[in-house]
């Protein structure tokens, strides 16, 4: 790993002046995917701003019909969370799935949702319960935020401060996970609300999507059956020593229909 | 180089070191605690695993000055003198290893699912040791130990 200047941030805005006044400043949340890429010299920042001592980007809260994710808690806060395994049960239980315990114990939503990973969890959920990102500066819609491969539409120096996630009628996640990285093969979440199904699909291509073919048909009929005979197309889908594309697009269609089954 | 003051197995440790010294070279290299060790170093195989502020975590992805100011508990930690952790005991009583090199990161990461739920069953023991990786499969003896170290503390 190559060396780097290292701040500890007080607050929000202290966190976003020091990590645009240096030559390569990063943010760094939970370090869950931040540390093994430095550890790889994949990324050589100049400085490294912790956010981990900020404590108003941590908690949970219910705020009328929203479910209000500070954007440091950790996966395993929002696994265990009262408040999302009643209002969202699939959200916890999408937490509960991320990694493995000690992962979870340090990872968090936001650092998730920034760096964008192609096979990352959370994306899927943020897409599908149509969900709103909070950052220092403004709101975003899910649908704008995502942008590719590992980016998204944050500014150099925004900093996402919570999520928002409307309370869906029900909603379910199921993943094909890598057995040794438990990263996403393929992951989908279905989410229903009245007559609005969104289906986010993550791992299956360079970065999360919605399947929109799906969508329509659980729309008129909300059933694993409705959607048996959609294919999902695989140009265009990740390829690698895990599972061709091919692949991934086969285990699209499986892992949707048992998300519709797991929506009860 | 930044001063870190870390409470390790109780006693506060105060190093110089480097912002990139990860924490289980700072509790290797710098205070001479190898129960903790490497396997990946890619935070796949959980033989780093310690506790910190109360939670287990992954040492060799995290950095020392992270956890400036925690406390932090590793393998070292647990027994009292000559008197094993229940835990510890109870991976000696079940063999609940056979090389030993993954052994401290499977028993810090035991005794974290104890804390989070002191009666798993034997499908929850075995999914909250997905981060502990162990090449001389030997899970079910270690499922067991977990297993018997829950059901010991049970009756006390």
């Amino acid at each position: 790993m190559y060396n780097f200047n290292y701040h500890q941030a007080k607050n929000v805005d202290e966190a976003a002046k020091l990590v645009s006044g240096v030559e390569e400043g990063k943010l760094m949340a939970g370090g869950m995917t931040l540390i093994p890429t430095l550890k790889q010299r994949l990324a050589k920042p100049s400085d490294i701003v912790d956010l981990g001592k900020i404590a108003d980007l941590k908690g949970i809260k219910k705020d009328g019909n929203n479910i209000v994710i500070g954007a440091m808690t950790r996966h395993f806060d929002v696994a265990n969370s009262d408040v999302v395994k009643s209002a969202i049960p699939g959200l916890a239980g999408l937490a509960g799935h991320i990694g493995d315990p000690a992962v979870r114990n340090r990872g968090t939503i936001g650092g998730s949702i920034a760096n964008n990973d192609p096979a990352a969890d959370y994306p899927s959920a943020v897409v599908a319960l149509n969900a709103t990102i909070i950052t220092n500066k403004r709101k975003i819609a899910a649908d704008d935020f995502f942008k590719g491969l590992f980016e998204t539409a944050l500014e150099p120096n925004e900093i996402i401060t919570a999520v928002s996630f409307p309370i869906p009628e029900k909603s379910h996640y199921m993943k094909f996970p890598n057995p040794a990285s438990r990263y996403a093969i393929v992951g989908v979440y279905v989410a229903k609300t009245g007559n609005n199904v969104r289906v986010g699909v993550t791992g299956a291509g360079p970065v999360v999507f919605r399947q929109k073919d799906m969508e329509a048909a659980l729309a008129k009929s909300f059933t694993p059956e409705a959607i048996k005979d959609i294919k999902q197309a695989d140009n265009g889908l990740n390829s690698d020593i895990h599972a061709s594309a091919e692949y991934r697009a086969h285990l699209v269609n499986v892992m949707a229909r048992r998300a519709v089954q797991g929506c009860g | 180089m930044p001063t870190v003051t870390i409470t390790v197995n109780g006693k506060p440790e105060t190093r110089e070191v480097e912002n990139r010294t990860l924490l289980v070279q700072f509790l290797r290299e710098n205070l001479g605690l190898t129960g903790t060790h490497v396997g990946c170093d890619t935070s796949q195989c959980g033989a780093c695993v310690v506790n910190i502020d109360g939670y287990s975590a992954k040492s060799c992805t995290m950095l020392a000055t992270q956890v400036n100011g925690s406390s932090v508990t590793t393998i070292e930690g647990l027994a009292k003198g000559d008197q094993l952790h229940p835990m510890q005991e109870a991976f000696r009583e079940n063999h609940g290893l056979q090389c030993g090199f993954c052994t401290p990161g499977m028993v810090m990461s035991a005794i974290d699912l104890l804390r989070v739920n002191p009666k798993p069953n034997e499908r929850q023991i075995r999914e909250w040791l997905e981060g502990n990786i162990c090449r001389c499969t030997g899970y079910h003896n270690i499922v067991k130990a977990i297993a018997a170290c829950a059901e010991g503390q049970a009756k006390a």
